[in-house]
């Protein structure tokens, strides 16, 4: 035995027997100051003079709405001016600290039960959370001092002390703020010996996945719920350690924002039963993009792994969909696996599909354009069609002689030559000063539910009054339904109808007419009607436009933009060839049966079935591709995954096309296809800025239009299956069956 | 190692000390969550009696219009009593119908009080003060002879319906521990008592049960015949005499 090895076990035997040692007055605090706080405190006491300027947190805005009404509180010694009101946490944040919570979530009101935000404040005998703590004039607030950061380590091993240790199997892990969190302020072992409680699973539906034991009872899902969803389903049952999140009666969320409890979950109690066991978070790739299920364009994060699309998260966007996105936006992405065109196909005359060659299947179609008269030649942009797809396809026809080139969803005779006709001119987040709201034919709910969840979260903070014009509809907030047709406008509009007052009263009236209008053939008349009320309640003013038109369609802003109107709006009924961009809700019927129709797009949907060619295009997770949303904000999505098999982007295909027909597109990259949108419609180039329309009604020729009685009918029959994608979703599917009132 | 025989040493003594197979205490008498059941689902009709609708209209009084949902534990209380004892989901329903709030509401309150029963209990429902000073006079043994004598476990109902056993909190008599609680709801809410018995025995209180069984009315309050409410037993010990004059000047005189 060597000199060496005698002399290392000595010394294992006496470092062995000092951890035993320790091992007996084994404390939950690991560092040793802290177990004495009072005498490590009176050392750690900073000197203020060499501060670091400090930045507020995650961009947290300062808003002072009376100069007057600021206040100095000191944050660890620094100086921060925050407006009366605010409380401790958020002048924390002002500081740039971030102090740890699980119950306070910025946009929900404050529970303050979890405790973990507690923060010292000199001359309080006690810590103090500061999430539900006003900030007072000259407080001065530590954060990272022994006291804080002890009385934080034992409100984490309360909260540890019912929350099973399986990490390893559940969803959150990697995202977990009681993980994180737990990596600061927990101790490296629990001194609770008893039995951890269990609770049982409930079943919310087929997109929130609940795992109960792992509730920490923060309350966050009860308080979004009911605040934000507007669906009281959500409680606090029971009391002590036998309470627990649930229903009480079994209830599935009916909620179209039901997905974002998913987000606010701290733990992984509440997790996403697509995603269950699909992927870790850190084997995917985020890709910062924005959604196109509907017209809003909420922000998204789309998260990969190698080609396939994982999840959809929301990104935040003051200005559109806050932090939340509405279930069809967050669910949709499997419908990119199904149904899905690969390979360029051309009907044999068996009537059969047959695969080809991109070079075959272009030939054909070139062939078959040339044939035609000009005038016979209809091309239809479908609803998920981006702005530079719909400039390439307007363009190649227009070369080919047509001009009869629209998007779905605008109806026969859209109107196109006044911008503030077609997009909402409030913007989304002005929403928020309107205090009188009056809904024609629209149902926001199922059209656009981050537009509903604006107009709810008004109608909540200031009691806004909202009035309703259309066939009855499900409302997640108090509204006054006026009547079902268009009489009831008339009688608004020569002041016979009770709503008038309420109307006429208002500070910032806002009118939403829904794009469903679009389609009635009496739309022009309507639509003056809702102009003269406009007028009536002073709704159009130098500093508030409260007129607004709720779009369907991700595609329909810039097709207007851009100018894509019919010709003649029975032009489909007689033609002989047929351009569908991925339109997938046209009449199939009305296209003759002689008519040679191509079918360029990415899923095998309804329009597959009339197609003589099919080219495969890219879905929007596989192209960047500028869309511009309801309130006129162009936005740009972003390649998350590869496109599928041989399929390629649209505006390419056409320009393919283009050649081999022999009307060249002058455009061969997407800078290029830009500069010639930037010469139609420039405002579709200001990219996340939203663009307001420069001329309001008044310059609209006279109209002499007779309103029908015909009613107005919902536009959105189901919420979640609305297009192609949302059609060969599996979840949608299952979502519309279970979750869909009757 | 010390160390870890201690903390196993102590895990079995804490073994030892469990209780039987009730192991974890139950603060209510049903789970957290609601399973149907013939009698208790949501689609069953239940509404006040035309007695208690006056009582309701009474209860609603009190409270500001706009703030109905300050009604809901007296609104609960009277289902209860009007309902045999119990609350059923439907009878929830109704509260939250009444006072125009979303029906989770009133279960949050409904499944939080532990003295609003949720399952079906007993025409007297016997709750046995379980807490520290009832207990250290002998609680247990209360509840172990009730529950021998009846034939129950705890919070299961006897097969003629007329008795339940559960457990409650402090009720205050802890002068005259240890002591039951005997809510009566064999009358319907117009009958409804809801009575401390103290000073009991294991033999006493047996005798209560067969005597409520019999439809009487056993006198409430000490059960002990040398004490008088919560007086010593056998009579005063001090202040015997007259009080003395008040040590300061007769304010009456004044």
């Amino acid at each position: 035995m060597g000199l060496g090895l005698l002399a290392s076990r000595t010394l294992r035997s006496a470092r062995l027997r000092t951890t035993n040692f320790h091992h007996l007055r084994r404390s939950i605090v690991s560092t040793t100051e802290l177990q004495n706080a009072e005498a490590a405190q009176a050392q750690a006491e900073p000197s203020p003079a060499d501060l670091p300027p400090r930045t507020p947190l995650a961009g947290a805005r300062v808003h002072f709405p009376n100069p007057d009404d600021a206040i100095e509180v000191f944050v660890d010694g620094y100086p921060v001016k925050v407006p009366k009101g605010m409380t401790v946490l958020q002048a924390c944040e002002i500081a740039g600290i971030d102090i740890p919570r699980f119950c306070y979530h910025s946009r929900l009101s404050i529970a303050g039960n979890c405790r973990m935000c507690l923060v010292e404040v000199e001359k309080s005998p006690k810590p103090v959370a500061s999430c539900a703590m006003p900030a007072l004039p000259g407080m001065k607030i530590k954060t990272d001092t022994p006291l804080a950061k002890k009385a934080r380590e034992g409100v984490m091993e309360f909260l540890l002390m019912n929350h099973p240790l399986d990490c390893p199997i559940c969803d959150q892990g990697g995202e977990c703020d009681l993980q994180d969190q737990s990596m600061a302020f927990g101790s490296d072992r629990g001194r609770f010996t008893e039995v951890k409680r269990s609770v049982v699973d409930k079943n919310l539906g087929p997109l929130v996945k609940t795992v109960m034991t792992r509730c920490i009872q923060c309350t966050r899902c009860v308080r979004f719920a009911t605040e934000v969803a507007g669906v009281q389903d959500l409680g606090m049952l029971g009391r002590g350690s036998g309470e627990e999140i649930g229903t009480y009666v079994e209830k599935l969320m009916t909620s179209e924002l039901s997905g974002n409890v998913i987000d606010i979950c701290p733990v992984g109690a509440l997790t996403s039963k697509p995603f269950a066991f699909k992927a870790r978070n850190w084997e995917l790739k985020g890709t910062e993009s924005i959604d196109v299920s509907d017209a809003v364009g909420s922000n998204i994060r789309i998260d990969s792994r190698g080609p396939e699309v994982m999840r959809i998260l929301p990104r935040l966007n003051e200005d559109i969909n806050e932090e939340w996105i509405s279930d069809k936006t967050r669910f949709f992405y499997d419908g990119l696996k199904r149904q899905r065109l690969n390979d360029p196909m051309i009907r044999g005359p068996d009537g059969r599909f047959k695969a080809v060659s991109w070079r075959d299947a272009l030939a054909v179609v070139a062939e078959v354009i040339n044939q035609v008269k000009p005038s016979e030649i209809v091309g239809v942009a479908g609803k998920l069609s981006d702005a530079e797809s719909m400039m390439a396809l307007k363009d190649f026809l227009n070369r080919m002689g047509s001009n009869n080139v629209w998007c779905e969803g605008n109806g026969p005779q859209p109107n196109a030559d006044l911008r503030s006709g077609y997009i909402m001119n409030t913007s989304i987040g002005g929403l928020e000063k309107a205090d009188v709201f009056l809904l024609v034919g629209t149902q926001p709910r199922v059209e656009a539910a981050m537009v509903n969840a604006r107009i709810r979260k008004t109608v909540r903070a200031t009691q806004a009054k909202v009035g309703y014009v259309g066939p009855a509809a499900d409302f997640n907030y108090d509204h006054q339904h006026l009547g079902t047709g268009p009489q009831a406008l008339a009688e608004i509009a020569e002041g016979r109808h009770p709503f008038c007052s309420i109307l006429m009263n208002a500070k910032n009236p806002c009118i939403i007419v829904g794009a469903g209008v679009f389609e009635r053939p009496d739309k022009d008349a309507i639509f003056s009607i809702v102009e003269t009320i406009a007028e009536k309640a002073k709704a159009v003013r130098p500093d508030w436009n409260g007129l607004n038109v709720l779009l369907l369609n991700a595609a329909q802003a810039a097709s207007l933009d851009l100018g894509l109107v019919p010709e003649s709006d029975k032009s489909i009924e007689s033609a002989k060839f047929v351009y569908l961009m991925g339109a997938d809700d046209v009449n199939l019927d009305k296209i003759p049966d002689d008519a040679f129709v191509v079918y360029q797009g990415h899923h095998g949907d309804q329009s597959v079935y009339r197609a003589n060619v099919i080219l495969p295009a890219s879905a929007f997770s596989e192209k960047e591709g500028i869309y511009v949303n309801t309130e006129g904000c162009a936005q740009t999505t972003i390649p998350a995954v590869p496109t599928v098999g041989d399929a390629r982007d649209d505006w390419k295909i056409i320009r393919a096309l283009s050649e081999i027909s022999g009307v060249r597109l002058p455009y061969d990259t997407l800078s290029g296809i830009r500069s010639r949108i930037k010469t139609v419609a420039p405002n579709i180039l200001q990219i996340e800025e939203r663009e307001p329309a420069a001329f309001s009604y008044s310059v609209k020729p006279e109209i002499r239009q007779e309103i029908s009685n015909t009613t107005f009918e919902a536009a959105v029959e189901n919420f979640y299956m609305t297009d192609a994608i949302t059609r060969a979703s599996k979840i949608m599917a299952q979502c519309s069956a279970l979750l869909r009132k009757k | 190692m010390l160390g870890r025989l201690a903390a196993q040493r102590l895990l079995e003594i804490r073994q030892a000390f469990r209780l039987g197979p009730q192991g974890s205490r139950s603060f209510s008498t049903a789970l957290n969550y609601h399973i149907d059941s013939p009698d208790n689902k949501p689609d069953l009709p239940w509404e006040f009696t035309e007695a208690n609708q006056t009582k309701v209209k009474e209860i609603l009084s009190h409270y500001p219009s706009n703030y109905k949902q300050s009604a809901v534990i007296p609104l609960l209380d009277l289902a209860q009593q009007q309902h045999g004892g119990w609350l059923p989901v439907s009878a929830m329903n109704e509260v939250a119908r009444i006072i125009e709030v979303a029906p989770i509401r009133v279960y949050e309150v409904a499944t939080f009080y532990s003295m609003f029963n949720r399952t079906k209990v007993g025409k007297y429902h016997l709750l046995v003060c379980g807490t520290t000073p009832c207990m250290l006079r002998g609680s247990r043994d209360i509840e172990d002879a009730l529950l021998k004598h009846l034939g129950v476990k705890r919070n299961e109902v006897t097969k003629d319906g007329l008795f339940s056993v559960g457990e409650m909190e402090c009720m205050g008599c802890c002068v005259n521990a240890p002591m039951i609680t005997v809510a009566d709801y064999s009358n319907g809410s117009e009958g409804y008592t809801y009575n401390y018995y103290e000073d009991i025995t294991p033999k006493r209180v047996v005798e209560i049960v067969e005597a409520l069984r019999r439809g009487e009315k056993p006198p409430r309050g000490t059960q002990n015949p040398e004490r008088i409410n919560s007086g010593p037993e056998g009579g005063n010990t001090t202040l015997l005499g007259e009080p003395k004059a008040p040590p300061c000047r007769d304010l009456d005189a004044c």
